[in-house]
């Protein structure tokens, strides 16, 4: 390599470095000037998009405010509930049904034909037996969960390598040794995948709750504040809607990641997205 | 017990356990009085004299429309957009941060916005289901291109196949596998907004109907409008499998040759 093309290359790879590094800044920066300019010259009606930076301030105000936290706290407490219900009973009915062929053959076509049910059809059920608080948020956060959950944790107990099952069991390992030592230990990737994507959807359907069946939250305080005209307001939750959705995804990779450290799949799990 | 007559075993209480479950509905709710839970004969009694073919016309072509147009825009767009991503980093990571934002507000979060800005007619549900499906197929799209064998790339170049040829013949086979996985997470979320929409804002639909009746304490009609989006979306998914397996037959048989 010539010395002219080398110093070419040394000094193309810093600023590529930097024009990774800026790019995505630029670009949230650009979008953000757009949602300012246009709707003040008037591309965008104001009434409908008022500028970013209204929209921002009254997120800024909303965040010191007790009324905006509790519905933080509503919706949370759905997500959570919702999730941990489908987590304690999608979990061990997956290992009981995926660990015996015969009971596995004779669930699959039930479970075929249930888990493509959309669970907000259920959302007149939810109402007329759990009226319209918490319950009902929990009851369809929790159903459309658990059959997430339920596939991720058969896909997981059945994708266990053979051979490690035929060596625990050749050294003597009892059932429930091979569930605890090899069954589990393999499956858990997969059902930690299963948590991430189920727990996006708990928050999908908490906030339909709020919002259809009117449960106090931010999908509730959302769809009050555009029929109250409060526009800025509207724009503020909804951003802070999406900054949650986030936080619980990012939460729940880091968690992942830490958790199943030793498991060689979490670089394969790490590319499968929902 | 043989292998042979394990399989046969299998094959029956596969076909044999959803029948005896609906057999099970039927006879403990024969003889019910509670109101919110009606014997499973009057609801499918209610579903022939509701969906066959009364309100076929007035609610479920509706909804279909809705749900097959939104689908539509938000595949072609995606698949376009993705694509344009996929093979260019610069855009990639100009975008990264915005789709990863908009994708991350749950979806109904929207409806409110769709609902001031396009009003509560027909091309508001089609644009929440369109924005809503977009991004499975887009984030699924750039990754089945990114993925595409570094050999295959470099053949294309080294043989001076031009941008067109190579992007019909090889970037959207060699993604398509992927392609078909976010479109069949896009199916679903696909139905479950039409039902959303029609429920907070509408005045036909299924989602609509379902909502209606149990307003009015039309309970059988409720069961049955349940009944019909169960239904759908069990129809919806093996029609989606079907079409997977004919357009992707290759893909299979590639892989298994490779594994075997």
């Amino acid at each position: 390599m010539s010395a002219v093309a080398q110093s070419a290359t040394a000094r193309r790879v810093p600023r590529a470095r930097v024009a990774d590094w800026v790019m995505p800044w630029l670009s949230v920066a650009a979008v953000l000037l757009l949602f300012e300019l246009l709707p003040r010259i008037g591309v965008l009606p104001e009434k409908h998009f008022p500028p970013i930076s209204q929209t921002l301030a009254e997120l800024g105000d909303q965040l010191t405010q007790g009324r905006f936290w509790e519905a933080v706290g509503n919706t949370m407490q759905g997500w959570a509930l919702g999730l941990g219900i489908a987590a304690v009973l999608a979990v061990p009915i997956g290992i009981v049904i995926g660990s015996t062929r015969l009971l596995y053959r004779a669930s699959r076509g039930l479970i075929e034909f249930l888990r493509p049910i959309p669970s907000v059809a259920l959302i007149p059920l939810a109402i007329l037996i759990y009226g319209t608080g918490l319950e009902s948020k929990v009851f369809l956060a929790a159903f459309a969960c658990f059959w997430q959950l339920l596939i991720a944790t058969l896909y997981g107990v059945q994708d266990v390598d053979p051979v490690a099952t035929d060596t625990a069991r050749s050294f003597g390992f009892s059932r429930i040794q091979r569930l605890f030592r090899v069954t589990l230990p393999s499956a858990v990737p997969y059902i930690a995948t299963g948590v991430r994507i189920a727990s996006a959807v708990a928050l999908i359907l908490t906030v339909t709750a709020e919002l259809v069946i009117g449960s106090p939250g931010l999908g509730r305080s959302i769809n009050l504040a555009r029929s109250g005209g409060n526009v800025e307001l509207m724009y503020a939750l909804i951003i802070a809607t999406g900054v949650l959705g986030l936080l619980l995804n990012a939460i729940s990779v880091q968690a992942e990641r830490r958790l199943l450290h030793w498991h060689p799949s979490q670089r394969r799990a790490a590319e499968a997205r929902e | 017990m043989s292998a042979r007559r394990e399989r046969w075993l299998g094959l029956g209480l596969e076909v044999t356990v959803p029948l005896l479950a609906l057999g099970l509905w039927a006879v403990l709710s024969a003889g019910s009085d509670t109101y919110y839970f009606p014997p499973l004969t009057e609801i499918l009694e209610t579903f022939a004299d509701t969906w066959v073919f009364e309100r076929v016309g007035s609610d479920v072509v509706p909804s279909l429309v809705r749900m097959g147009l939104g689908f539509a825009i938000a595949l072609v767009l995606a698949i376009a957009i993705g694509l344009g991503l996929g093979l260019s980093p610069r855009a990639r990571r100009a975008a990264a941060p915005i789709v990863e934002f908009l994708r991350a507000i749950p979806p109904p979060a929207l409806l409110p916005f769709a609902i001031l800005v396009i009003g509560v007619g027909n091309s508001m549900k089609v644009f929440i289901i369109a924005f809503v499906c977009l991004w499975p197929i887009l984030l699924n799209t750039v990754d089945g291109v990114i993925g595409v064998d570094l050999t295959l790339r470099d053949t294309a170049r080294v043989y001076g196949i031009g941008t067109r040829d190579r992007v019909w013949r090889l970037m959207l086979p060699a993604a398509s596998p992927q392609i078909f996985a976010g479109i069949r997470t896009a199916v679903s979320l696909a139905l479950i907004m039409m039902v959303i929409s029609e429920m907070v804002a509408s005045t036909n639909g299924i989602g609509y109907f379902v909502l209606q009746s149990q307003r009015s304490f039309a309970i059988p009609e409720m069961w049955s409008g349940i009944l019909l989006l169960g239904l759908l979306g069990y129809a919806l998914n093996g029609g989606l499998v079907m079409i997977e397996r004919r357009l992707l037959r290759w893909h299979r048989g590639a892989r298994a040759s490779a594994l075997g």
